[in-house]
Order: C-alpha cells, then structure tokens, then sequence
C-alpha cells in the first residue's frame, strides 16, 4: 500500500511539481521563529476567505437577484430554508470578522515595518486585496435590498456623482439607471458572486507567492535570511509545516470559537454587524432617519463628513476619503527610518503610531454618530492627525532615535 | 529526544483530537447539507392536496397537481371496469405485486373504490406524464386498445388500472399515491393517516408518501 502511493507520487512528480512545490510553501518554507500574537492574522484572514466563499455559495443557491423578491428571498433563507438562518449569520458576521482580521494584520505590518523594503509588492498587492475587499462588502451589502442596502448604495454611488465635469454619467454608468434600482442590484449581485471572488482568490495568491519569495517579517524587523546554517536554511526559522501550521491551528479554534458564538447569540451585534433598518425591505421613497454605513467603513465615512464642501462642491470631501484609503500604497516609500519594528524605533514613530490608531478607533466611532457640529469639529482633528501620520512620516521617521537591532531575533 | 517520546500518550492526543475535529467537522457540515434538503416552503408545497371529486363525470378524468406533479382522478364507467380483467394476459404485472400503491388499493382496480381511480400522472419509466386516451381501439393505438394511457415520450403503456402492459420502456405500473376521503365527494391526497384528522379535516400539512 504504502509502496503503492510512492510510485503514484513518483507519477505525479515527474508530471507536475506537487513535492516541490509542497516542499517550497509548507514543509522547507521557513518563517521566523519569534512569531508573536499578531501573526495569526493573515491565516485567520484566509481561513475567514474561505468560510465566506463556502457560505456565499450555499446563500446564492436560495438568493434571488430581483429587486422584487431580493428582501423576501433573505427572509426566506433566515425562516424556510433548513439551518438557512445560521448559513446567513455566517456569511453576514464573516464579513465583519474579516475587516476585524484584515485591519489587525495590517495594524501588525505597521508596527514591525512590514511594508518596508524588500517586501514593497508584497504590501501593495496586500493593499490591492483590501480594496477589492472593499468593494466586494459593499455590493454584498446591496443584496438583501433592505433599507440600508438601498440608502447605503445611494450615498456611496452619488460619491462619484460628485467628480467633476463626468460625476453624473459615471453614477449613471455605476448603477445602470438613474436611481439603485433592480438593474444596479443585478449587476452588484454579479460582481458580488463572481467577478470580485475570482479576482480576490488570484491576487490572494500572488500574495503568498510574493510573501514566499521575500521571505517573512518577524516582530524584531530583521531579515532571518542573512544568517543561514551550514544546510543553507535560516538559523532563526523553522518550516512552516507542521509547526507553524499547529500554532495557527489554534488561533484558528480560538477564533472560531469567538465566531461562532457571534453567530448564535449576538448575529446582528447589536445594530453593528446588521443594521437594524436594513430588516425593512428597501423603500426609494423614503429616507431612514440616520444612515451610517457598516463599521467597517465609517473611518472613511467620517473623514468624507468632516471636510466642508468647497466651490459648492462635495468632491473635496470625497478626494480626503479616497486619498486616506490608497494613502496606505506609498508607505513603502514614507518612512525613513534605518529599523523596520517598532522594537527598535524611538519615542515619535511610537507617539505618532499611537495617535494614528487613536484617530482611526475615534474616526470609526464617530462615522457612526450623526454629524452634529462638536462630532464635527473632533472628526476634522482627527483626520488631520490621520494624514499626518502619513504625510509627515518622511521626517519624522529621519529625525526619530531609534535603537540598535540585534543580529538574532529574540524571543521572550 | 526522540527516545522520550510517550509514544501511547501521542497517539492517545491524537485520536483524541482527531476525535474533536470529526464533531466539530460534522457540526459545521450539518447547516451546509441541511439548507440542500427541501425547505419549509417545498415541504409546504408537498403538504396534502384536498380534491372535491363531485363534478369528474364517468368516463373522464381530472388532473391535480400534489408536491409539483400531477395526479389524475378518474371516474370510471362500468364499461371500463368490466373490461379490465380481460386483459391480464397482456400485463407486466397484472396483480399489482410490485408495491407501487399503497395497501388499500392493492386491489383489482387499484382504488379504494372501484369506480374512482387516483393515480400519480409520472411514467415509471423516465418521468414523463402519459396522455389520457380512454377510447375503445383508436386507429393509432391498435385495435387492443381498450382505454388508458400513452406515453408520448417512449411509448409506454397504461391500462385503466394503470398497470402497464409487456414490451414497453416502462418497468411497474404508474404509483397510486396514498389518499383517503373526507366524505362521499372530498378526496385528500397524500395523506392516509385517519389518526391525523380531526373532525374530517388534516391536522396536520406533513406528507407521507
């Protein structure tokens, strides 16, 4: 038996790289060895992938993408459909679960320099998978066509309404109409379900191949590849199979654990996960009285708020949100420092990084809350303190104390 | 090192948790598998059909639809009836051996009363629904002919009994689906069970078949 499945893999191989390849991404892939906390990340962002995908499926085989039965067909999977209830919950809870996953990882790139050289494509494909994630959660959050899926798709198409000279026809091309109508909802539901999913599973994988040519980044932001054992491996790492695969193996079970638990006892996490009004079916009519979007977005959503229109034009505001999303792509290139992690940077990357994460936690909270005029005022400080972090990252990373990186990595 | 190892305790850790994995697995498969089987709405939809049967003049059939397919009533005429047995010769299986209908109608005329046959419209052979062609030796049929059903699709056929004859495509007689009747004239089909009723009306809009 045994001798039986060697001569098949000696088949296989000589026709197609499985062992190499097996050898090469898992088992002689050597990752640092000081792995902390935040490196659990980007596989519970990939094992998130394909919950979503998995539980995409299974809903499309019950979803109608009709404007006249969308609400009624989501209704009809959380009531009639066998456990159809927990499949929704499922897909609805894992699209938050993986902006949570998402913006923990690149928290983790920020502060161990992760981004830095040689690992520039790498962040930027990373970047690329986070905008196609983007749009991927907003056109899923048009499909179940309640009051929010509506409202949500009105003020975010009419963003593009507001670019100068071509706004109004390039809202028009976006929705297929006028108005979001059953056209928008059907081409939203295509892109949805196959255009976006294809595109996010290939540049997910360009992704890991770059990362497994660049090696990875370590909590100390030194290269494990510059000192190599007599067997031509890093000294400092161990292959990623099994070992690593068992230390993810159970953030994942933690992880789940937590999931699920969404799932069963608080799926619409009190207004945050689902919005309330998105279980009244959607009215073109009428407006609900306060609209934010999901909490994912509403860091964006509350710098688009704090910039004041200028020439009697929205697009400014527009411009500030667009440019604090792919503002991330130039990091690369913004800091100066000689050390990647935050172990060894001084005392202003760590103030600054400190006020970023504030801004952006104070950002979220307040996209949330109506615009009143104090809501206001705070939103437009922190969104200075947002671009700041950024715009003046050139200097201040030059002018930082930083500390000496050990030749090995460390491990408390 | 490897001489340390507790090799009985490993395996112990390892059936253990492969154990765990199995349940998990199986827990997280179930609402997967689950939503693929018919929903409440289907199963709402195969929920008993009640027929009023008063208005079906002899000789001719009704066609009702029961869980998406379509169930005939017939009224049958004397005629008809007396010329059923004459034909047995002819028959794949003239005394109904195969179970394709329910206890009751395990009978010469497949019904609970003979005059009145209630039978599943689908041909056992690839599901098609046979035509009704109740006349006495039309010129297409042969001159055997004495009332039935054609399958269009292969030529399946189908006495008023609806037991098929030899050398056709189709394998057993049509299904007579369990029914019962509310009264002289109200027929429900799909449900037999008299326990279920209450008062003459079904408690209960689970199907049995």
């Amino acid at each position: 038996m045994m001798n039986l499945l060697k001569n098949l893999l000696a088949w296989v191989d000589e026709r197609f790289p499985l062992t190499s390849t097996w050898k090469a991404h898992a088992s002689e892939y050597y990752a640092p060895k000081n792995f902390n906390f935040w490196y659990f990340f980007g596989g519970l962002a990939l094992l998130v992938l394909v919950i979503q995908i998995v539980s995409g499926i299974f809903l499309t085989m019950n979803y109608k993408p009709d404007a006249l039965f969308a609400f009624a067909s989501v209704e009809y999977i959380m009531r009639d459909v066998q456990l159809g209830w927990i499949l929704r919950n499922i897909h609805s809870t894992g699209a938050s679960m993986f902006f949570i996953v998402i913006y923990l990882h690149m928290f983790r790139g920020l502060m161990y320099g992760s981004y830095r050289k040689p690992r520039e494509l790498l962040w930027i494909i990373g970047m690329i998978i986070y905008l196609a994630l983007m749009g991927e959660a907003f056109m899923g959050y048009l499909l179940p066509w309640g009051q929010m899926s509506f409202w949500g798709a009105q003020v975010i198409v009419n963003l593009f309404s507001s670019v100068p000279f071509v706004g109004q026809d390039l809202a028009i091309l976006i929705r297929g109409d006028f108005v979001v109508s059953d056209i928008t909802l059907n081409r939203f539901f295509a892109l949805h379900v196959v255009a976006i999913p294809l595109i996010l599973v290939l540049i997910i994988v360009a992704h890991l191949v770059a990362l497994h040519e660049v090696g990875s980044n370590n909590p100390d932001g030194i290269e494990i590849k510059k000192n190599k054992g007599p067997d031509g491996h890093p000294v400092d790492g161990i292959p990623f199979f099994p070992y690593m695969v068992v230390k993810d193996a159970v953030a994942a079970v933690a992880f789940l654990i937590v999931f699920v638990a969404i799932i069963f006892f608080a799926p619409d996490m009190g207004g945050y996960f689902l919005e309330y009004n998105n279980f009244v079916p959607a009215n073109p009519m009428k407006t609900p009285e306060h609209i934010a979007p999901v909490w994912y977005f509403t860091p964006y959503y509350a710098i688009l708020r704090a910039v004041p229109p200028l020439f009697g034009s929205q697009f400014p505001g527009v411009v500030a949100m667009g440019v604090a999303t792919v503002i991330f792509f130039a990091l690369p290139w913004l800091d100066r420092a000689p050390v990647k992690s935050i172990r060894y940077r001084g005392p202003i990357y760590k103030g600054f990084l400190a006020a970023f994460v504030v801004s952006f936690i104070g950002l979220g909270y307040l996209g949330l809350m109506p615009a009143t005029e104090l809501y206001t005022w705070i939103s437009r400080v922190l969104a200075v303190i947002y671009f700041a972090f950024f715009f003046l990252m050139p200097w201040y990373t030059k002018i930082d104390k930083c500390k000496p990186e050990p030749d090995r990595v460390t491990s408390k | 090192m490897t001489e340390n190892v507790d090799q009985s305790k490993r395996r112990m850790l390892l059936a253990a948790t492969a154990a765990a994995g199995g349940v998990a697995a199986a827990g997280a498969g179930a609402p997967f598998v689950m939503s693929l089987m018919p929903s409440e709405r289907a199963k709402a939809a195969g929920a008993p059909v009640e027929v009023d049967i008063s208005a079906i003049e002899p000789g001719t059939m009704i066609s009702v639809e029961w869980q998406g397919k379509p169930v005939w009533i017939v009224r049958r005429t004397p005629e008809m009836l007396d010329l059923l047995p004459k034909h047995d010769g002819d028959l794949a299986d003239p005394s109904s051996s195969v179970p394709q209908q329910p206890e009751y109608c395990n009978n010469q005329t497949r019904s609970i009363k003979p005059e009145v046959l209630v039978v599943l419209g689908v041909c056992t052979h690839l599901g098609c629904s046979p035509t009704f062609r109740p006349e006495v030796a039309p010129t297409d049929l042969g001159a055997n002919w004495a009332g039935g059903w054609f399958c269009p699709c292969h030529g399946s056929r189908f006495d008023l009994a609806a037991r098929v004859f030899k050398g056709v495509p189709a394998p057993t007689n049509l299904i007579i689906p369990p029914h019962q009747y509310l009264s002289e004239t109200r027929l429900l089909i799909g449900d037999d069970d008299k326990s279920k009723l209450k008062g003459g009306q079904p408690a209960d809009k689970g199907a049995t078949v």
